[in-house]
């Protein structure tokens, strides 16, 4: 309440601020039409947000106001002296109050009814004069924080300003390290880095916004709508604390309201069918904000009806927007999905408060086009859940950097689905009447060249370039072909000159590292120009599916060079993602290398007693589901699948053996070991992994595969049909009738004394087991 | 006070600019050029870690291209609603002193020179076109839609 109170004192002080030259004007000038609605607005503002918050006095005294104003305006009566002075006089009142509401002193002592009376037609002479001024600002001063008021633009200048001496200063540091200069100078220049990150840091901060600004406005809003609605809902909001970039908060606005709309309207019954379901009658309305990594999540939680998946689908079929066979192979996920679709509602009536022109279609586009993602979960009967997830801040944006001939771009990191090679094994490129068609892994998606759609001369023959699934915000999957992939950089993107823009194939234009300037694609423009029709639903893409399964599966890897120079290749389902630190984070600590990401501290492999450099340490950050590990490499070379023989190591160790990639050989490193040395011995499983289907396991894909491999076993999937000597399975699961099964446990000790499951890192163990289960076949 | 200008030559002639438009001259030594934008952009360069944005004045007069091969290219660098454009020209050659205001031109010009041209002014080298910046960067393409 006290924040409300806070807006609504700066809201009035704002606009009494403006008013102050307009009232002498009108006062000058009683039939000026402009300064009289300017007046007017204040007087109908104050009237409205004091009737919520009790002020009875000023309420009147508003109220007063403005019907004698509204008499003016609607040509009843006319503005004289008399009637110019009472307002003048009521205004001044409304100012000394609000500053005593802001200073949270008592109202100043007064009668106000012989102002309101000088309101009145034929009212004589001046009214009362001013009360003397009361609480002009002396106890305020005292207990108010030091704080000025800037504008917006002031800091947004700022900020650009010091994003630029950023960028200065990476030119700067490119050009010391050209030129061999003396320590000293070095020291200096490390100095002012230092600086300058720091008041970029505080700059960022000023943009920052708690959350509440928005969160401020929603118990008001839930309250109107429910008292229209004849229901009973109550509020209950958290982490109004948590900061976010002030023009994201202004994007989420819209979404946000329309989701707590729904919630209201469709998601909460009204008290008597709340009562019938066994409910209480007063609905919940949760609204949370958390921050993880560089994302903020927003949950809006109802406990009403919850969504009907059913429903939905049988509502989608009818309207066309998907086919009936497509329907039976839908995911409850898939199925709750369909909300965003457009045209799409299970209300059986268009009520006055959702039907306001948004949909949730919109809700999605406008989320993702902010790169933010819209979730949905629900369960019929209990409530929905919908979060948001959107990034931090606009201007930073990670993306990927790809080249046509000489000429670099940079694509949206989020918008990217996967990147896979146009020759790769499961890929074939068709040409359909001129237009391309991609089929990836079964699924038929739309293929566009980037240099075609550029225009630009290309020395790289279709069948070697790769291809990039792209998700442009609200729309389909589209390949785009592009000659080279190179780095993944974080970008400051700044809006490009409106003559680029008018290409509509660009989102704006940036800096690389090495001073040049890159422009950033819209994925989305891109496929338009391209040709690609984004409407289309994904579904319709499926159809290919079905039978895309055969031949043996390739491996995608990624292949880098380590710190000690040689070719490596890595699982690339196991790699997170790929990060870059100063050396200064990397320590031995407790026996191990460690490296300190954000707030993580992960074991560091691929050290391998190489020097780390003096700079900088890119590491891969590699995930089984529960544990992080930071595996350190010099340099990324390219994605590729294992295509040729793997020739297994003798010995268990980092590498699990060696095989042609891109043809040369390259060190496989087994992801299995490296979990199981670095956090085997730490691993404790906060739940126990839950592997019902072995062939859609990726920690058995990728990890327990590849020992189960070299240990000589052909591995097949649940999905194959055949006879099984052996089957792995997590510990708990069903496997039917098997001739054999080795059960993995995620916990170090055993459940009991009967339980003869293995512990995941357990490589002897399991290794045992795998021989044994040989053996026993031999028999 | 009256107005400096900066004088440059574009496809030849010899034109002003308005000096106080100009934030700078500079040599271009890296263009990097723009895929599908209208003509007259040659392209995006880097000064003092800006983008700038590039303009052909002579495409965008539709009096040919310049001829970027070689290299270097002298450019001044103007701004507009936040954004700043490299003009690239012949030549840049001094700052004179505007003696007259801009009088309208009676003479025929060439349609290129025609939306620029914010008319004739007086300076001690004689009369020159006194260029409009927001013309010349629009280019021709906008003009025509318009």
């Amino acid at each position: 309440m006290d924040d409300l109170i806070a807006d609504f004192v700066a809201e009035c002080r704002d606009m009494l601020e403006a008013l102050g030259g307009e009232i002498v004007a009108w006062e000058a000038q009683p039939d000026d039409r402009a300064r009289l609605d300017n007046i007017f607005r204040f007087v109908h503002t104050v009237k409205g947000n004091c009737g919520f918050f009790d002020f009875p006095r000023l309420e009147a005294l508003s109220h007063a106001a403005e019907d004698a104003l509204a008499d003016v305006r609607a040509g009843r009566r006319h503005a004289d002296g008399t009637l110019v002075s009472a307002v003048l006089a009521i205004i001044d009142r409304i100012a000394e109050m609000i500053a005593a509401i802001e200073a949270g002193e008592e109202m100043p002592a007064g009668d106000d009814s012989a102002l309101i009376e000088a309101l009145a037609p034929g009212a004589e002479g001046h009214a009362a004069p001013v009360a003397a001024a009361v609480g002009d600002g002396h106890g305020r001063a005292a207990s108010a924080p030091r704080t000025i008021r800037l504008s917006v633009e002031l800091l947004d200048r700022v900020m650009s300003t010091v994003s630029d001496m950023v960028l200065a200063r990476n030119e700067l540091a490119r050009r010391l390290r050209e030129s061999s200069t003396e320590v000293s100078v070095d020291s200096a220049f490390e100095r002012l880095s230092a600086i300058i990150a720091e008041m970029r840091d505080a700059i960022t901060r000023t943009r920052m916004q708690r959350i509440e600004n928005l969160f401020v406005a929603l118990p008001r809003m839930v309250r109107d709508l429910s008292a229209e609605l004849g229901k009973q809902v109550l509020v209950d909001i958290e982490g109004g604390d948590v900061e976010l970039d002030r023009e994201m908060i202004e994007m989420i606005r819209d979404p946000l309201t329309h989701i707590i709309r729904n919630a209201v309207d469709h998601g909460i019954e009204t008290p008597a069918d709340r009562l019938k379901a066994g409910k209480r009658e007063i609905g919940l309305l949760c609204v949370s904000a958390r921050q993880s990594g560089n994302q903020i999540l927003i949950d809006i939680q109802d406990d009403g009806r919850g969504i009907d998946g059913a429903k939905l689908v049988e509502k989608a079929i009818s309207n066309g927007v998907i086919e009936k066979a497509d329907a039976a192979q839908f995911t409850p996920r898939e199925k709750l999905a369909l909300i965003f679709e457009a045209g799409l509602s299970t209300a059986k009536e268009v009520t006055a408060i959702s039907g306001r022109g948004v949909g949730m279609d919109v809700v999605r586009s406008n989320v993702e086009r902010i790169g933010g993602i819209v979730e949905v979960d629900s369960t019929p009967g209990q409530g929905t859940r919908m979060t948001l997830r959107v990034p931090l801040t606009l201007t930073i944006i990670p993306a990927l950097t790809v080249s046509i001939g000489s000429h670099h771009f940079a694509i949206p990191r989020s918008a990217i689905e996967e990147i896979v090679r146009a020759n790769g094994e499961s890929v074939t490129l068709e040409r359909l009447g001129g237009a391309g068609v991609a089929t990836i892994r079964g699924r038929r998606v739309p293929e566009v060249s980037l240099a075609e759609i550029l225009g630009l001369e290309t020395d790289v023959a279709e069948s070697d370039r790769r291809l990039i699934v792209l998700r442009p915000a609200g729309g389909d999957v589209y390949a785009l072909s592009v000659d080279r992939i190179h780095d993944h950089e974080e970008l400051v993107v700044k809006p490009a000159a409106p003559a680029v823009m008018a290409t509509g194939l660009y989102a704006g234009t940036t800096l690389a590292d090495d001073g040049s300037p890159i422009l950033l694609f819209d994925p989305a423009g891109l496929a338009q120009v391209g040709g690609v029709k984004l409407e289309m639903q994904e579904r319709a893409a499926r159809i290919a599916e079905g039978p895309a399964s055969t031949g043996p599966k390739t491996i995608p890897v990624l292949l880098f060079r380590g710190l000690d120079g040689a070719r490596r290749a890595l699982r690339l389902a196991v790699v997170d993602r790929i990060e870059e630190v100063p050396v200064s984070t990397v320590r031995t600590a407790a026996g191990q290398l460690r490296v300190q990401l954000g707030e993580a501290i992960l074991p560091l492999a691929g050290g391998g007693g190489a020097e780390l450099g003096d700079e900088k340490l890119r590491l891969f950050r590699l995930s089984d589901g529960v544990h992080e590990i930071g595996y350190a490499f010099k340099e990324v070379i390219d994605f590729a699948t294992i295509e040729h023989d793997v020739i297994h190591a003798e010995k268990p160790g980092e590498i699990s053996g060696v095989s042609l990639i891109n043809g040369e050989p390259a060190e496989l490193v087994d992801a299995h070991w490296l979990f199981a040395t670095y956090v085997g011995a730490a691993a404790q499983a906060a739940e126990p992994l839950v592997c019902r289907i072995p062939g859609g396991d990726p920690w058995m894909q990728n990890m327990l595969r590849p020992i189960v491999e070299a240990a000589g076993y052909r591995v097949i999937g649940d999905e194959d049909g055949g006879e099984a000597d052996l089957v792995i399975a997590a510990q708990g699961d069903d496997v039917g009738e098997a001739a054999r099964a080795i059960f993995l446990r995620s916990e170090l000790e055993p459940a009991g004394k009967k339980d003869e499951s293995i512990y995941r890192y357990d490589r002897a163990g399991l290794l045992m087991a795998l021989k044994v289960a040989g053996s026993g076949r031999g028999k | 006070m009256n107005e400096l200008l900066l004088v440059v030559t574009i496809a030849g002639e010899r034109v002003a600019l308005p000096a106080a438009a100009v934030e700078s001259v500079v040599e271009l030594d890296t263009l990097i050029p723009v895929p599908r934008a209208a003509p007259h952009v040659a392209g995006l360069s880097a000064l003092r870690s800006r983008v700038l944005t590039v303009i052909d004045c002579m495409r965008s007069l539709e009096l040919g291209a310049s001829d970027c091969s070689d290299g270097i290219r002298e450019a001044a660098v103007v701004e507009l609603d936040g954004h700043h454009y490299a003009l690239i020209v012949d030549l840049v050659e001094d700052v004179v002193e505007a003696l007259s205001d801009p009088a309208p031109m009676r003479a025929a010009m060439g349609p290129g020179w025609e939306r620029v041209s914010q008319g004739m002014v007086e300076t001690e080298t004689g009369p020159l076109l006194l260029i409009d910046v927001a013309a010349l960067l629009a280019g021709a393409t906008e003009a025509k839609a318009a």
